[in-house]
């Protein structure tokens, strides 16, 4: 499924990539969010061009779906990184320095939460626990988890996923 | 239904139905998402292949022994955990290279090195001997670290599916009367008894009805949803099923955070074989009763967690509460009788019906029966998902579960019932845990999070850290929320940067009381508690921020910097490589010492120094 969505942005345009998420779901009402659910996941934002295309298959104003796309805290206007590393604020890291993380985050980046770097590559998050906290301090960088981070080991951390990026990239 | 595999030799469950399996030896490799995230996914391949070269055939049934991937075993700070049934040792900490010397074990000695070390440092085999889950009981958690979360047929053997069987040949009224006389009251938060709310829904006859579990588990710190969700979805699912048939609804949801991958893909899986297998659908077991079940995925709003948001987020729409003058028991989704239910609330259910609810309530307190799931994180030594019988006392899971405070240290406060609940201060330490004792004291049980601080823990930050989480999570819709929050923001973060005045502390609590009196939702109503508590047990640690700028616990930065104590120091270094902007130095017989000009004030020198020698100073005295 996954696949089948990163196909689509890489050979056809973002149109077809939303037509393609929008299709899986009936055109009702109530699957709006997880619609933009989809799109958020494949484009990493909800690109203005969606807004129309969804609005005419679930059959709900633009208002309304631009209500959802800054209510919901999983969905951004604005494009985000390509990696997203979130840092978990939930209580139980809180307590063990998510705010230090945070801060040497800040300096190894140069970016505040919810900014994204200049060139795209990071976005920082601040989240609510991520249910680890036997784990906290704990982050995510995309999917993985990172369990009981020490200030001292992100810039390797983050340097890790720089390089993997620039391996991997054809562009 | 062709390649089932039989149920490995567990110990016999709550259910009990284990015994009739021939024991096979079994390893259990946790794979809940603490462990994965240390790699329990490698460690399974690499027993799997271990086994492999030693010619043993883990796939096919045979005498050889079977590698299962379990979830949480709810101790993941020690994880990856493995154990082996029926010889009952459990290994902690294990890693790939660990895997040939434990296959090579099996049937011998056991490898002594990945034991638990009790207190006295000896060596503990069994799960039971580990003090950790020696005062657990596990009811909502039974199977889980037990069972291959994807393996129905483990489920099954365990004692899944009887209580749906059972239920079939029981009338709407006889389930509720069940449940009604378990007692049971809803674990997600607000304790509402769960029969009484389905006899209203069963009692209304419009149609359809629906049935919603919520597993959007927004309480920061807490993770018994998830790994209920993760290790043990049938059981959900069969409470939610169970639901269905009280109060005749054919169509149920599973809300869950979007974040909880691992949760929505397991119950995905969960349903489509429930389904395939005659569990759910369109005739279940051959009754020609119907359930169909649905997963939407969260949007990352905590408010989505109250109920009403909640079916108005299912719905396609913003996730904001309604006032509740009409119950959604009667009018929830679509308008239509309703009945929502926690995570852990359903996963007791099919005890309950099987085991009778006269059974379930002789467990825990007489207003509050059953177990329940708590997560204990925080300064404790031992972290983790705990089980333990309604009215037990925070002493007996802060100290004989969690052993103690880290480092010896002071016991300062516990905070539980997340952003809704309060801190609890030392002198009520004896207190017992259930619905109604903790409400008592201005603080709240609540969804089951349990968090310990130690005397390094500043409670006006504590306070400030809720409203802040608060004030984002607000939805806005009602002025005294939305407002107070932002307004107690602005207070609270004053006090821990140095600007508090004199008569905050009087403003803030009548804020407080103005939002419990006139939000529209419990979210409002409820956000006093983390600011009165800390206000009422700790008011000296507020005074000393506003009036001598200063934090006593030596955490908020703008009044804090950190010293060395020459006489204490004993030169081990810990502090320079623990600081993240390296202006500690020294060297070897000669104390170190802080640049305090740089220091950013994080404390982690403070953390790593075993000799109390670094102490924190206000800032105005050392500047
Ligand atoms: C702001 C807010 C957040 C909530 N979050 C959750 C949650 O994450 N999970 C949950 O089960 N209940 C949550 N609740 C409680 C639900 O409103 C509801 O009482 C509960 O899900 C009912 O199920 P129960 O009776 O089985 O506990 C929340 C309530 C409020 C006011
Ligand atoms: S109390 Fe807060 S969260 Fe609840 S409805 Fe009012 S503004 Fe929204
Ligand atoms: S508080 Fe960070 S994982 Fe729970
Ligand atoms: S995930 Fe293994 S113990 Fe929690």
């Amino acid at each position: 499924m996954v696949d089948e969505n990163s196909k689509a942005t890489e050979t056809g345009s973002v149109a077809e990539g939303i037509h393609r998420i929008i299709l899986k779901y009936p055109g009702q009402r109530r699957y709006s969010l997880a619609i933009l659910q989809d799109v958020q996941k494949e484009f990493k934002y909800i690109p203005e061009e969606a807004i129309p295309l969804i609005k005419r298959h679930v059959g709900v104003s633009e208002g309304q779906l631009y209500a959802l796309a800054t209510f919901y805290k999983a969905l951004s206007l604005t494009p985000k990184g390509q990696h997203i590393i979130k840092l978990c604020d939930g209580t139980a890291c809180h307590l063990r320095g998510t705010n230090n993380l945070l801060g040497e985050l800040g300096r190894t980046l140069g970016i505040a939460a919810d900014e994204r770097t200049v060139d795209g590559k990071f976005s920082l998050e601040l989240v609510n626990c991520v249910g680890s906290c036997a784990l906290a301090p704990v982050m995510i960088v995309d999917d993985d988890y990172h369990g009981k981070v020490t200030m001292g080991q992100l810039p390797q951390v983050i340097e890790e996923y720089r390089d993997e990026q620039e391996g991997g990239s054809d562009e | 239904m062709s390649e089932r595999t039989t149920v490995c030799g567990t110990p016999p469950t709550a259910f009990g139905a284990a015994t009739a399996v021939t024991p096979r030896r079994c390893l259990l490799v946790c794979c809940g998402t603490g462990c994965r995230a240390n790699n329990a996914m490698g460690l399974a391949d690499a027993l799997e292949a271990a086994a492999r070269d030693a010619g043993l055939d883990v796939t096919v049934s045979s005498d050889a022994p079977q590698i299962k991937r379990t979830g949480c075993n709810g101790f993941c700070e020690n994880g990856p955990i493995v154990k082996v049934h029926p010889d009952d040792i459990s290994y902690y900490k294990v890693k790939p290279e660990d895997a040939e010397p434990i296959i090579a074990s099996l049937g011998n000695e056991p490898v002594a090195r990945l034991l638990y070390r009790g207190e006295m440092r000896q060596r503990l085999t069994r799960q039971i001997d580990n003090p950790f889950y020696a005062h657990q009981q596990k009811l909502a958690l039974r199977n889980i670290g037990e069972i291959d979360p994807l393996v129905i047929a483990d489920y099954v053997a365990a004692g899944g599916y009887q209580a749906l069987k059972k239920a079939l040949q029981m009338s709407s009224e006889q389930i509720v009367e069940e449940v009604i006389a378990s007692g049971l009251r809803g674990r997600g938060g607000a304790g509402f008894p769960t029969g009484i709310k389905w006899q209203t829904a069963a009692g209304y006859p419009a149609k359809p009805k629906y049935v919603i579990c919520n597993g959007d588990e927004g309480d920061p710190g807490a993770f018994m949803d998830r790994s209920i969700l993760e290790g043990d979805p049938h059981s959900v699912i069969e409470g939610l099923t169970i639901a269905a048939l009280a109060i005749q609804a054919e169509q149920g949801f599973l809300y869950i955070r979007d974040e909880y991958g691992l949760a929505l893909s397991n119950i995905a899986a969960a349903i489509a074989v429930a389904e395939a297998d005659g569990y759910l659908g369109d005739d279940i077991c051959g009754s020609g009763r119907k359930l169909r079940l649905e997963i939407v995925r969260g949007g990352g709003a905590f408010v989505c967690g109250e109920s009403t948001a909640l079916m108005a987020s299912i719905e396609g729409r913003v996730g904001e509460p309604r006032a509740k003058y009409v119950r959604s028991a009667e009018k929830g989704l679509w308008g239509q009788p309703t009945v929502l239910n926690n995570v852990e609330t359903l996963a007791n259910i099919p005890y309950i019906i099987l085991n009778g609810g006269a059974e379930f309530a002789k467990i825990g307190t007489a207003g509050s029966t059953g177990t329940k799931v708590f997560s204990l994180v925080g300064k404790v030594n031992r972290t983790g998902l705990i089980e333990v019988p309604m009215g037990a006392s925070l002493r007996h899971m802060i100290y004989d579960i969690g052993g103690g405070i880290k480092r010896d240290r002071p016991f300062k406060a516990v905070q539980t019932g997340g952003p809704s609940g309060g801190c609890i201060p030392e002198g009520q330490l004896d207190l017992a845990v259930d619905f109604d004792t903790l409400d008592a004291e201005g603080a709240m049980m609540g969804s089951g999070g349990m968090i310990v601080m130690d005397e390094h823990d500043c409670m006006v930050e504590v306070a400030r850290y809720y409203v802040k989480l608060l004030a984002e999570e607000s939805c806005g819709k009602c002025t005294p929320c939305r407002e107070g929050l932002r307004q107690m923001l602005g207070i609270l973060t004053d006090i821990t940067e140095g600007r508090g005045q004199v008569g905050d502390i009087e403003l803030l609590e009548r804020i407080c009381a103005t939002m419990t009196a006139a939000s529209l939702c419990a979210l409002g109503k409820t956000a006093a508690n983390p600011v009165l508590s800390t206000i009422r047990h700790f008011r000296d640690e507020y005074q000393a921020h506003i009036r001598d700028r200063s934090c006593p616990a030596g955490v908020c930065p703008a009044l804090t910097v950190y010293v060395i104590d020459a006489e204490k120091c004993t030169s081990c270094g810990a502090c320079s490589r623990a600081c993240p902007v390296g202006i500690v130095s020294g060297e070897k017989k000669v104390p170190y010492s802080i640049q305090s000009e740089k220091c950013i004030a994080c404390g982690s020198c403070r953390d790593a120094c075993r000799f109390d020698a670094v102490i924190a100073m206000r800032k105005e005295e050392v500047a």
